[in-house]
């Protein structure tokens, strides 16, 4: 299953489904760095809403988009954690250590634009 | 309907996937809330996950897991795969000898209400763990 990355501006967002595999994830991971670099993207969101488990692979994977990402000096916030996950996360003792994240799409976009506008 | 027992075999990736919605649907049914749900899906792909990581192929093994006085699933992951030399530092946080995270085990452990293990180099594991329904 092929995740959507939409190109809104400067802004990348990628749309989780339920049912990512790992094959699923690295796909996503090599085609977001690739989409930031061809579109010169400053921020790439991603949206984890429909995720039904976020486990160590899913988790270690969001880490890796993010800190590429951060190389070729753009921003990742991943939206949208349901709280259920998050619990279990906690307790597979799974931090997202250096990734900013937000509560959904529309406070991810008001984060970038926030931070852009005082790095301008 | 009698949800009885759910045989997953793990060969690959994706029956990852297939073996935690599986999990999920059944601990609904079974009357788990949503929240013990997610806790025995996540556990499950973390178990499935050790099969495909360390084993190649196994079976993921999905029960009720009655008892007089409380209700609950049992999962059982097994494999024929190389086994665990050291149980105790296969248990411990941070140790990994596939190069993941290292969390699988012990974070199981925490995300379940039983947790057992029975492996011998050589010979496969066999990891069972249980969630009671509050």
């Amino acid at each position: 299953m092929e995740v959507p990355i939409l190109k809104q501006g400067a802004v990348l967002i990628a749309t989780f489904q339920a049912a990512l595999s790992d094959a699923d994830l690295n796909q996503l991971r090599m085609g977001l760095v690739q989409q930031v670099v061809k579109f010169r993207s400053r921020a790439v969101i991603v949206d984890v809403t429909a995720m039904d488990v976020m486990d160590s692979f899913a988790s270690r994977t969001l880490r890796e988009i993010a800190h590429m990402i951060r190389l070729r000096g753009a921003e990742t916030v991943i939206v949208g954690i349901q709280p259920e996950v998050a619990f279990a996360m906690v307790q597979l003792g799974l931090t997202l250590e250096g990734v900013a994240t937000a509560l959904d799409l529309e406070e991810g976009l008001a984060y970038l634009n926030e931070k852009f506008k005082t790095t301008n | 309907m009698s949800v009885g027992e759910i045989r997953v075999a793990i060969n690959s990736d994706q029956d990852i996937v297939t073996a935690r919605q599986r999990g999920r649907v059944m601990a609904s049914e079974l009357g788990f809330s949503s929240g013990d749900a997610t806790l025995i899906a996540t556990a499950i792909s973390e178990l499935a996950r050790n099969i495909v990581s360390y084993a190649g192929k196994g079976q993921i093994t999905l029960k009720i897991a009655n008892t007089l006085s409380r209700q609950g699933i049992s999962v059982v992951a097994t494999d024929d795969g190389p086994g665990i030399p050291d149980i105790r530092q296969a248990l411990r946080d941070g140790f990994s000898t596939s190069g993941s995270l290292g969390l699988g085990l012990p974070g199981v452990r925490r995300l379940m209400d039983e947790f057992e293990i029975s492996s011998q180099p050589g010979q496969g594991t066999t990891v069972t763990v249980k969630k009671w329904r509050q």
